[in-house]
């Protein structure tokens, strides 16, 4: 079995558990199980942004997805209530008509998407880092060398972002003193 | 593709590891079937009120700021494949990003928000 | 690969530069007070700090160059906005002065986060890449997201700042799409790059770009609170600190009016014929739904957000007219418009009382009577915003409409004119209650301090400059533009 066979069965294992575990976290009665089988789902989309060469991405669904925004989720669940009468609620009071016709514009839309995916042909210009280029040197490395490089002024404005972000989450989450 | 046989071999170990512990633990631990045993373990403790407790809001407070360092942190990974091709500049511009940062940390620090309370 | 290091061009950044070093030092300086202590380097900051800025961004005029690696451009267009918000910054910096300390804000936050607000609009408005602009956008809104909130005791500034919150990253996860799905058929990020190759003859049309542009509009719609993209404003404006709806008002939207503008004029200019009829129904849809829907409304300050999301429908009639050596227009209506909204917003502050604002309309009546020097300044910014001259709102409602003649959109002027007409009600509305009503219960006294006196001051000598002398400013447009043609 060569290199591209494996490849072949790591894709297919890594997409049947997204799609499984995405189905079973969309089902689950209980949020925390639904949390749990989304870290689930996580980690198979790492797997797959790895095939696609894109450790970076992967690298990051790990650390930042799975790592810190899936404690975000938990202590929100923890922190509204989970009487037992919350969650005998019919989550969707949607008939099953509008249901159904939701789902139709969602199908309805993701084929189109296909479609034009599949015919129409990008007009882009082959661009500096073609998928060989960024292959050789490894994705995260490309993307070091542009971020620290070229894109130095955005870089640097990141991290005033950040400490915005900082200020906003302690002072609107502490009352004033 | 070889570059990930590390990570494969550290998985396997992992599970290996994990699976030898859990087995061993029951195969040679002394099975005694208990009332008491069975019940929710809370520190030694009797149980008190129920599983679902809500949490208090300033682990969020916790959570929010752990994230905000965390995306810091993925900042600094690719910086760090590529701090020889670098050098000197690349030193002084995470100096810079550093720095700033460093004001959100000394105000998140004086405004005591990393205390309890 | 060769990693391309920039030349560190800091001379040019300069504004940026102290706006950032000020804002953090505004920060740090309100951790190691003593307590009791004076406030007044704190405060000092955003002032000084505007000042500073201002008079390096005038060093930049002229100065036209690319730096750090193209993306960031010094330019005549970029130095007007951020001109224009420092202004900003610093008339509602005057205005917060007593605000803040009535509704027991967070003061060293407050300071440094308007600080941190207008260095987005800054790097927002002075940029070519998609890149830049983005982030410009995205430190700018967050900031204003949470001084929305910064009211931490009243709910309606909660809900401000949430209902902001959540719309905004809805509307910039739009704006983000729309530059994934045009770097995608492009390949490129620089606006002025995407300009030369869809004129260059080999680029082709496809619907994946048009999606992309089409998300753009979308995105920058809501930063401008146009129609049908402003359901947010009403609310937001309301809730949000007074100082803040100012604040939002006119430099948020100038900003994102300029993005808009430099986006659409330099890189889409060939596809805008066929966006036309889209601007079109925008514009109608922004100033007559923004001026009827004034006209019902019993709260001034609620009363002022719809009026500004109808003064965003006269600035897209001169983007619908699309024409690049028109552009001119826009720059003078948002700087008209920005000083008469700040006003009038410095006159429902110095109103308003500790947790009660009294913002609506029956508490402005009889005001001539007792305050008559107040009375006076809101009819002038009122008469300003309805467009009746000398002042400074004429001018900018005739220069858009005289283009939308020029360009041959007759009926989007005299739809344009039929709405100014309607929102001459509203605003006169106002002014009767002030000038003909017997108030219905005791006047308390205003709330007024040296620096809402200073803004609005200011804004009042401005509103008549503007509107009796506007060639100079007209020029300083006129040249800011040119980076179109």
């Amino acid at each position: 079995m060569g290199a591209i066979g494996f490849k072949f069965v790591v894709f297919i294992v890594a997409a049947l558990l997204v799609i499984v575990s995405s189905l079973l976290m969309t089902t689950r009665k209980n949020p925390i199980h639904s949390a749990l089988w989304m870290i689930v789902t996580f980690f198979a989309m790492a797997v797959i942004y790895l095939l696609l060469n894109a450790q970076f991405i992967a690298v990051a669904q790990i650390m930042v997805y799975a790592g810190a925004i899936m404690m975000l989720i938990l202590f929100v669940i923890m922190m509204v209530s989970l009487d037992n009468g919350a969650q005998e609620q019919k989550r969707f009071p949607m008939a099953m008509g509008t249901r159904l016709s939701w789902a139709l514009v969602v199908v309805v839309l993701l084929v189109e998407l296909m479609f034009a995916a599949l015919f129409y042909q990008a007009t882009a210009k082959v661009g500096s880092y073609p998928a060989e280029a960024v292959a050789s040197l490894g994705n995260a490395k490309t993307m070091g060398m542009l971020l620290y490089g070229k894109y130095i002024f955005p870089f640097e404005i990141a991290s005033i972002l950040l400490l915005v972000g900082i200020i906003g989450a302690v002072v609107l989450s502490r009352k004033n003193k | 593709m070889t570059n990930y046989i590390p990570v494969l071999i550290i998985i396997i170990f992992a599970f290996l590891i994990a699976a030898l512990i859990v087995g061993a633990s029951s195969i040679l631990g002394h099975k005694i079937s208990k009332k008491t045993k069975l019940d929710t373990y809370e520190c030694g403790m009797k149980t008190i009120g129920p599983t679902r407790m809500k949490m208090n809001i300033r682990y969020y407070l916790t959570a929010m700021l752990f994230l905000i360092f965390d995306i810091e942190v993925m900042f600094l990974y690719p910086w760090a494949l590529v701090t020889g091709n670098l050098g000197m500049f690349g030193f002084l511009e995470m100096l810079v990003f550093v720095i700033i940062l460093l004001v959100g940390y000394v105000y998140v620090w004086k405004k005591g928000a990393l205390e309890w309370e | 690969m060769v990693v391309q290091i920039p030349e560190m061009d800091f001379g040019w950044i300069v504004p940026e530069i102290a706006m950032t070093v000020f804002a953090a030092v505004a920060l740090l300086l309100t951790l190691f007070r003593k307590k009791n202590s004076t406030w007044l380097f704190v405060e000092a900051m955003p002032l000084v700090g505007a000042i500073v800025a201002l008079y390096f961004t005038f060093q930049t005029w002229n100065g036209n160059i690319d730096i750090f690696n193209n993306l960031y451009t010094i330019d005549n267009f970029g130095v007007f906005f951020k001109g224009l918000s420092l202004v900003i910054l610093i008339l509602v910096t005057l205005l917060s002065y007593r605000y803040i300390d009535r509704e027991d804000m967070a003061r060293g936050e407050y300071y440094s986060l308007l600080m941190f607000g207008t260095l987005g609009m800054m790097i927002m408005v002075s940029s070519n890449n998609f890149i830049t602009i983005f982030i410009g956008l995205e430190v700018m809104s967050i900031s204003i997201y949470i001084l929305a909130g910064l009211m931490g005791g009243n709910a309606k500034s909660v809900e401000a700042s949430l209902k902001y919150f959540l719309l905004g990253a809805f509307a910039t996860a739009f704006l983000l799409y729309g530059i994934a799905l045009i770097y995608g058929t492009t390949g490129m990020l620089d606006i002025r790059e995407i300009a030369g190759y869809v004129n260059s003859g080999n680029f082709m049309v496809t619907p994946t770009f048009m999606a992309g542009l089409a998300l753009l509009i979308v995105g920058f719609g809501f930063k401008t609170a146009s129609v049908p993209f402003h359901m947010w404003t009403p609310d937001v404006y309301e809730g949000a600190p007074t100082s803040i709806t100012a604040y939002m008002a006119t430099g948020v939207k100038a900003a994102a009016f300029a993005a808009f503008l430099r986006v659409l004029f330099t890189a889409f200019h060939p596809f805008l014929s066929g966006w036309t009829y889209m601007l079109w129904i925008l514009a109608v849809a922004t100033m007559t739904l923004g001026n009827i829907t004034a006209l019902k409304q019993d709260d001034v300050k609620r009363m002022l957000a719809y009026s500004s999301i109808a003064h965003a429908g006269y600035i897209l009639i001169a983007l619908t007219v699309g024409d690049r050596t028109l552009s001119s227009t826009v720059l003078y209506y948002l700087l008209v418009y920005s000083f008469m909204t700040i006003g009038a917003f410095a006159v429902v502050i110095i109103l308003g009382r500790q947790g009660s604002p009294n913002t609506g309309i029956e508490s402005y009546a009889g005001l001539a009577g007792r305050h008559p020097v107040i009375a006076a300044v809101m009819a002038v910014f009122l008469f300003s915003m309805a467009g009746i001259p000398p002042l400074a709102g004429f001018m900018g409602k005739f220069y858009v409409l005289t283009d939308a003649i020029r360009g041959g959109y007759y009926w989007l002027a005299i739809i344009g004119v039929l709405n100014s007409v309607v929102a001459a009600y509203y605003y006169l509305r106002v002014v009767m209650y002030m000038y003909f009503k017997e108030p219905e219960a005791e006047i308390g006294a205003p709330d007024v301090s040296i620096g809402s006196t200073l803004a609005i001051a200011i804004s009042v000598v401005v509103v008549f400059y503007l509107g009796i002398f506007p060639r100079l400013f007209l020029m300083i447009a006129h040249t800011s533009s040119a980076i179109f043609m």
